[in-house]
């Protein structure tokens, strides 16, 4: 395979839809992890309720599950027969066989990630720091934004990337519930699978090798930017 | 076991922990390694002790040489600065474990290892311990047992990093004492690093004074503390002033009296020192205006602060405006009666003058 | 992921005081928030396995599971996680001792290396393999010659499983063999003790909980494997199906019932997986409180 040929396997329209929605509903998964996965890890650091602990083990369900049982399952609830796909039905929403499927799987397979980096460091925060501010007269509220969570910020961009290259990566969840329509909900790693099967080598490997630049680049850049938000937590401190 | 060190060096990366040290230990001697942080004294233990090995220079014990000797083979004791205790067994367990990993020929029967650690948890006086697991010891406890652990292997000699800095002061004294008890007892040959000036020179036959990998002074604690050898000595033990100077031929003018440099002192400035304890005050007063006058100079009194059954007093010379820190006992100063803002007259009754300020 | 994180949590649910409490009624929406996401998320698909498994009732249920080539996926799966998590394991525990206990050059490449499963799509790994291994890949040729399978057989899935799973054990340990530093060791061996003394009765008691919770994470990621081991086994039924491909196949052909029955039973190994890794960290966190409370 020469150049030419490398650029047309990896540039064909179908290929460049595959890149758009595998790397576009990751982005979309990670950023809804790393808010209710925020909010999951506040809850569960700082407030009582019934079924706690339940809760606290059952959040690492996606790294015991499966990823093809959790591909079947999400698309059992969220087909327009499931339990929640039939809610949405009414209102023209569907949700597998879409690439909203794309996200909802996507954003289960990562759900742990950005709880498990954010949970420990919640805990670790020293409650003086917070009594400090709220002696100076900070609401909870500002002490939140200004107190709290500039020192979280390092941990939830390390999980929000560590669920976002996570979810670039993903298969087994995926492949039930997309529906993979070409051009439509059809994700990078399918089609590299589907060029093996078709035994085009040199194609899958050239695609492989494509998201590898692109994963391998969106990476750097994040460790860039976690690195810049440590620098600037050191010089405050 | 006498312990002899020659021309060791060792560098990690730049550098340079170690500079060409060499020492002597004779048998059965309890000798301190002192000095500040980053000095080299726990590379060198760790030397002896055959956790590191030197770049260049050997180690002899008893004549013999032991620099390639492995570890294992140099039966020392170590006493770890945090213990090291084995967390996950009990502190029977922890004492019994250098005679249980023994080769089957040399290992002792079970009967005689219980015994043996028995014996040794009566002589640190913890044998209600035994049982007990690490976690639950209180820190002077863990040191001890520590201590019981390095002995049942019977050591030639007894390393020892920083024994005492983990705990607090109280059972820091009790421990020195007993340990210094414990070694009159056992005559081992014993080598410990500390960064406390007190603890050496209070449990040690001899003093070794280290200085960015150097040794600076090798004495009795009587030897190092009355006779420093040189500048960084002089701090070293205890509190000093320092006092600008100015020499020419070997002589500098403190006040109206001369006292003589050290040998090597260039003319021109340098540095004296002034232990607190050395300087005498007493009160401009018409009766002494005889005698030592001529020694002595005018100062004002511009702190007094009482420490327990000392005094500490900070004194203005008058000619310079140079302060001075002074130590008399609570009896003195209550009989000199001297309060801020007071005239006095001092004089020093020590003074050492160093070529190299430092 | 660490195993000291219910320590912490113990603490902070003591220390949590008045001052610094949201208002009540914040305080209960925001717990109704997350709850409804992890009952969208989690909670609702969990229960549709068991759900779907037992639509038909307890007779096709059973039968979907004691199927011939249900029970060899089984079988497969069992396999490859026996050789994959013991391989693992003793990759595992060398790298982690070889990172914190010595220092050597290529160190942080070691570190980055460990670390690569994670960062490549299963399927690009999966297909690494091919390029390899398969009919045109670099050793394809003399394999074919000295008539050894590794492509769309056992081996394969194998090799494809141990590299997805490699970094866990190694993972778990490294930072826990970091903060326990080197003392004890140096302590047992001025006592005499030989390095395999060492490592049995002084570093692996220290590491047994952290190397049980990285053990229990490879198994579980190893029979739950798809991606990697989808693309090198060539989906032969009965011979080189694992249960996650049996899934995807009963589940193709539209026998629901019996893909969610062989699923339920991977969704029990999770749970269970689950179940295990919570004891270990209460275990961990009741031995740290101990220490903590004598201190």
């Amino acid at each position: 395979m020469d150049w030419q040929q490398f650029w047309h396997t990896v540039t064909t329209p179908r290929v460049v839809a595959s890149y758009r929605l595998t790397f576009g509903a990751a982005l979309i998964g990670a950023i809804i992890n790393a808010g209710f996965g925020l909010l999951t890890a506040w809850v569960l650091t700082r407030y009582q309720f019934p079924g706690k602990r339940l809760i606290d083990a059952l959040v690492d369900l996606p790294f015991a599950l499966p990823t093809a049982v959790a591909g079947i399952a999400l698309t059992a609830i969220y087909s327009t027969n499931g339990w929640v796909g039939s809610l949405l039905a009414p209102y023209g929403i569907k949700v597998a066989f879409t690439p909203l499927g794309v996200v909802v799987a996507l954003t289960f397979i990562g759900l742990p990630f950005v709880v498990r980096t954010v949970q420990p460091v919640l805990e670790d925060l020293e409650q003086e720091v917070e009594e400090a501010a709220a002696s100076l007269g900070a609401s909870r509220w500002q002490t939140f934004r200004k107190i709290i969570s500039p020192a979280i910020f390092p941990a939830l961009l390390t999980g929000f990337s560590l669920a976002f290259a996570r979810a670039i990566g993903e298969y087994g969840s995926v492949i039930f519930i997309a529906g993979n329509m070409p051009m439509k909900s059809e994700i990078t790693p399918l089609l590299i699978i589907t060029k093996l099967e078709q035994f085009d080598y040199a194609g899958a490997t050239a695609i492989a090798v494509v998201m590898l630049v692109i994963s391998f680049v969106l990476l750097l850049t994040i460790n860039l930017l976690q690195w810049w938000a440590n620098q600037r937590n050191k010089n405050g401190a | 076991m006498s312990i002899s060190i020659q021309q060791v060096r060792k560098n990690f990366g730049n550098f340079s922990a170690l500079n060409d040290v060499s020492l002597d230990i004779p048998s059965g001697e309890l000798v301190a390694l002192l000095g500040p942080s980053g000095c080299g004294k726990t590379t060198l233990l760790r030397i002896i002790a055959g956790l590191e090995t030197p770049d260049s220079g050997s180690i002899h014990f008893h004549g013999k040489d032991t620099t390639h000797e492995d570890v294992r083979e140099r039966q020392v004791g170590f006493v770890f600065q945090h213990y090291a205790l084995f967390r996950h067994m009990t502190v029977f367990e922890n004492v019994a474990f250098g005679l249980r990993v023994r080769p089957k020929q040399t290992r002792p029967s079970d009967a005689e290892i219980r015994s043996r650690v028995q014996e040794l948890l009566q002589l640190v006086q913890l044998d209600w311990l035994a049982d007990r697991y690490p976690p639950q010891l209180s820190g002077g406890q863990r040191q001890r047992i520590a201590l019981a652990r390095a002995l049942a292997v019977e050591p030639r000699v007894l390393l020892l990093d920083e024994p005492f800095g983990a705990l607090d002061a109280k059972v820091r004294k009790e421990l020195r004492r007993w340990l210094r008890r414990l070694h009159d007892e056992l005559h081992v040959t014993s080598v410990f690093v500390t960064h406390d000036q007190e603890e050496a020179l209070e449990v040690a036959d001899r003093i070794v004074v280290m200085n960015k990998g150097n040794i600076e002074q090798i004495g009795t604690p009587e030897d190092v503390y009355q006779h420093p050898a040189n500048a960084f000595v002089y701090q070293f033990l205890g509190n000093v002033n320092h006092y600008q100077v100015q020499v020419s031929q070997g002589k500098a003018q403190i006040g109206h009296q001369l006292f003589s440099a050290e040998k090597g002192a260039q003319d021109g400035l340098a540095t004296a020192f002034i232990r607190p304890h050395d300087i005498e005050i007493s009160k401009p007063t018409r009766g002494n205006v005889r005698g030592k006058q001529d020694a002595a100079f005018k100062a004002t009194v511009s702190h007094v602060l009482p420490v327990g059954p000392l005094v500490r007093v900070e004194l203005k010379v008058s000619d310079n405006d140079r302060i001075l820190e002074a130590e008399l006992s609570q009896e003195k100063y209550q009989a000199l009666a001297i309060k801020q803002d007071d005239e006095v007259l001092i004089t020093p009754k020590r003074v050492r003058i160093f070529a190299e300020p430092s | 992921m660490h195993i000291s994180k219910s320590v912490n949590q113990y603490q902070s649910r003591t220390q949590q005081k008045r001052a610094l409490a949201e208002p009540a009624w914040v305080r209960n929406l925001l717990i109704l928030i997350t709850l409804a996401f992890l009952t969208l998320f989690l909670f609702l698909p969990l229960a549709a396995v068991f759900s779907e498994a037992l639509r038909k009732g307890w007779q096709v249920y059973i039968s979907a599971i004691v199927n011939e080539d249900a029970l060899s996926a089984m079988k497969l799966t069992f396999i490859a996680a026996a050789i994959a998590v013991p391989l693992n394991l003793v990759f595992g525990v060398a790298a982690a001792w070889a990172i914190t206990k010595f220092n050597f050059t290529g160190k942080s490449i070691l570190i980055t290396l460990i670390d690569l499963p994670f960062a490549v799509s299963p399927v690009i790994a999966g297909l690494i393999y091919v390029l390899m291994f398969g009919l045109q890949g670099w050793f394809g040729e003399w394999l074919l010659d000295h008539d050894i399978k590794i492509i769309f057989a056992i081996p394969g899935i194998v090799l494809a499983t141990i590299f997805v799973t490699f970094p866990f054990v190694a993972r778990e340990l490294i930072p826990l063999m970091q903060a326990q530093g080197k003392e004890e060791e140096e302590a047992g061996l001025v006592l005499g003790a030989s390095g395999w003394q060492i490592f049995w009765r002084i570093t692996l008691p220290n590491i047994k909980w952290g190397l049980l919770y990285g053990v229990i994470l490879t198994n579980a990621r190893a029979m739950g494997e798809f991606g990697a081991v989808s693309v090198v086994s060539g989906h032969i039924r009965g011979l080189t199906n694992t249960m996650p491909l049996h899934v995807e196949i009963l589940y193709n052909e539209y026998n629901y019932a019996a893909a969610f029955a062989v699923a339920s039973v991977l969704a029990l190994l999770a749970l269970l997986t689950l179940v295990f890794k919570t004891l270990i960290e209460w275990q961990t966190a009741r031995a740290n409180q101990s220490a903590q409370i004598q201190e």
